[in-house]
């Protein structure tokens, strides 16, 4: 039994985020009156458009993909109680990782060279979030201005990068050159040479099961293993966690980076599966989206995997809703992303004293 | 060489570009100082320069553009207040909100009404802000050699001379009013100034109007007086370049007015360094660019002096019972 005062797990993990998301999504309705659109309708198009096809449940997957992986990133900080705003950079500079591993140890088999990407990928990104955790561990800085920082020197650090030694010479567009050795094959690929079947063009690549497997390894790690119970116990009362012979700075520095190597990951999705070469600000607000995603699963490995789910599907149905209707700017998602981050996060707590003040009003 | 650096016009835009760090960035300072993290600088400042420029297209006022991009600043600081304040909700992601809600809306708002994908209409030189030239100036304007560098305090909008008045205004506020110190207390130790029997809640709603008021200017100047139109995120990171120069300056006034002035001439020379070489070598500008974040982090680590927040910072607060 509950101790009184607490809200029943369901309330608490399901009736509550429930309740704030309805009324992120009203909110957004209230968007699409102001450009005089039925939100109904919309829904029904932004639905239909993610989950109404084959196409649709790929672009879903390809970028729920993304989302798993900064939703983990964002998790596995905030369970040792850090909020890692970081995650753009770490996956923006993890892609210097695949590009120069997967560009320049291309002679290697893919069996080899793929997984050497992948390990640089992580490690790339775990680099950038492991100095933000330093710097907070050792001498103070605030971990969240500290990231924003990040996020902003890697970006001109790529814009640099990318322009002057991964352009190929005398190639307009400022992107790498084509990574051919440590090319994830997409599902389209993978059904035309093994299945000789149609399978609709979109970018769906093998990193979509890796994505999984992350989840429930992040889950293992957090709560099966002594890490990842130090990581926790950090979080809940770091104060508490040095009498149980817990160093939080060497704690928090392992979260940070394993937090940045799992936004490093994106770059796996996206530079060997998806575009097969390094582009300029290729993240496009994934980082970001990892928030919304973290909060909306609760910081748990399976909550995020839903939640990355459904912002894949808001994501594509925002594509096909702008598609369907030209006047409406794809733009639209990111209204309804700040919507449900302001409301499932900053004002999380709005229902919680009625729920309570209801629930034991009929308990007595 | 000296063209980058040092010419009057470089200088000249050094003033133009610290303006909205500085409107942000004393933004900043009002709202932290009263413990209100506030993340949203970049969210609030967007909002303002996209009403601001369709305001002024469909006004063809600029004080009616000010006017209702200060309204909807404000707006936008009031969710963050009553998210902060009233729910005790995290602050960080309240601001985090605040700029994808800023930023979406934007461009959804803006591509509804003028149907440029989210650009408003260039602005008619009526719809702009009168400029000030000092008295005096055109004369020796003339003067070879020092003329144009006297046009560095001369010939701007009226709201950059606004900005720098401002600053000694916040400067005194803060330090000498009674106002001032009750805000400050609370962003110390808001149960002293509860004890007091002043309301809490009362001050820092004040500070995040305030904030809000400011950010209003900053788009207002970024938009109408800088750019004369509204461009998808316009303000390119500049919430945050004033977040890095409000640690930067320790939390206190003056010292933000000399960061942003650092920081604008940083842009202004990352303006003009295009292809710009010592020897063979090009200086890239994304180095440039950069330095303000590194300069900051460094700063933060203590390596180079130390900044201390205000200590209740981003601490909801309980009244206790």
């Amino acid at each position: 039994m509950s101790k009184r005062g607490d809200l029943p797990t369901w309330v608490d993990v399901g009736l509550i985020p429930l309740l704030n998301l309805l009324l992120a999504l009203a909110a957004a309705s209230v968007v699409f009156l102001l450009i005089n659109e039925n939100p109904i309708e919309c829904l029904g198009i932004m639905i239909k458009g993610a989950v109404g096809s084959l196409k649709g449940w790929s672009y879903l997957l390809y970028y729920a993909t993304n989302f798993i992986f900064t939703g983990l990133c964002v998790a596995v900080a905030f369970h040792a109680g850090l909020f890692n705003i970081g995650g753009e950079g770490q996956a923006y500079f993890a892609g210097l990782g695949a590009a120069i591993v997967g560009l320049n140890l291309e002679f290697l088999p893919w069996p080899i060279v793929i997984p050497l990407s992948i390990i640089a990928s992580v490690l790339f990104g775990a680099f950038w979030g492991l100095v933000p955790g330093y710097l907070q561990a050792k001498r103070g800085s605030h971990i969240v201005i500290t990231t924003i920082m990040f996020n902003f020197i890697a970006s001109s650090l790529m814009v640099y990068l990318i322009n002057y030694w991964f352009r190929p010479i005398g190639k307009m567009a400022v992107e790498s050159r084509e990574v051919t050795g440590a090319y994830i094959l997409s599902f389209r690929e993978i059904a035309r040479q093994f299945f000789d079947y149609k399978y609709p063009a979109s970018p769906l690549n093998l990193t979509v099961f890796l994505a999984f497997f992350v989840a429930w390894a992040v889950w293992y790690f957090l709560w099966r293993t002594k890490l990842g119970y130090e990581i926790r116990a950090v979080g809940l009362n770091s104060d508490a966690a040095v009498y149980a012979g817990i160093k939080p700075q060497r704690i928090i520095m392992i979260a940070m980076a394993v937090s940045g190597g799992l936004a490093g990951l994106v770059a796996v999705n996206e530079v060997l599966g998806a575009q097969h070469r390094l582009l300029l600000e290729y993240v496009q607000g994934a980082g970001f989206v990892g928030i919304a995603v973290a909060l909306m699963g609760r910081n748990h490995p399976i909550g995020i995997v839903l939640a990355a789910m459904l912002f894949g599907l808001l994501y594509q149905g925002g594509t096909e809703l702008s598609f369907a209707k030209q006047h409406i700017n794809r733009d639209m998602v990111v209204v309804i992303q700040g919507l449900i981050i302001l409301f499932m996060g900053a004002l999380e707590n709005a229902f919680r004293p009625y729920l309570t003040a209801l629930f034991f009003k009929a308990d007595d | 060489m000296f063209d980058i650096f040092l010419s009057a016009e470089t200088l000249s835009s050094t003033i133009r570009m610290s303006v909205p760090l500085i409107f942000a960035c004393l933004a900043g300072l009002w709202s932290e100082r009263s413990g209100i993290v506030d993340i949203g600088l970049e969210g609030k400042m967007l909002a303002a320069a996209f009403t601001a420029a369709a305001a002024g297209a469909y006004f063809q006022s600029p004080w009616i553009a000010l006017l209702l991009a200060i309204g909807v600043s404000i707006l936008f600081s009031l969710v963050h207040g009553y998210a902060s304040i009233n729910q005790r909700g995290n602050q960080v992601v309240s601001g985090v909100a605040i700029n994808m809600l800023a930023a979406g809306l934007a461009v959804v708002l803006g591509n509804e009404w003028f149907k440029e994908g989210g650009r408003t209409p260039p602005l008619p030189p009526e719809a702009q802000f009168p400029i000030f030239h000092m008295p005096g100036f055109d004369a020796i304007q003339s003067v070879p050699l020092v003329g144009p560098y006297l046009n560095i305090i001369s010939g701007h909008s009226v709201l950059v001379y606004l900005a720098f008045v401002l600053v000694p205004v916040t400067a005194w506020a803060l330090a000498k009013t009674r106002f001032g110190l009750r805000l400050r207390a609370v962003g110390e130790n808001p149960h002293a100034v509860d004890t007091a029997g002043i309301s809490v809640a009362k001050l820092r709603y004040q500070a995040v109007i305030i904030a809000g008021i400011l950010c209003g200017f900053a788009g207002t100047y970024l938009s109408v007086a800088l750019q004369g139109s509204f461009v998808r995120d316009m303000s390119a990171g500049r919430g945050f370049m004033a977040l890095a120069a409000l640690i930067f300056a320790n939390w206190r006034a003056w010292p933000s007015m000399w960061a942003c002035l650092l920081f604008g001439y940083l842009q202004a020379v990352g303006l003009r360094m295009q292809g710009f070489k010592i020897g063979d070598v090009e200086i890239p500008v994304q180095f440039i660019n950069m330095l303000p974040y590194v300069m900051t982090v460094v700063l933060l680590a203590g390596f180079i002096g130390k900044s201390i927040p205000p200590r209740a910072s981003g601490i909801p607060y309980t009244k206790d019972r």
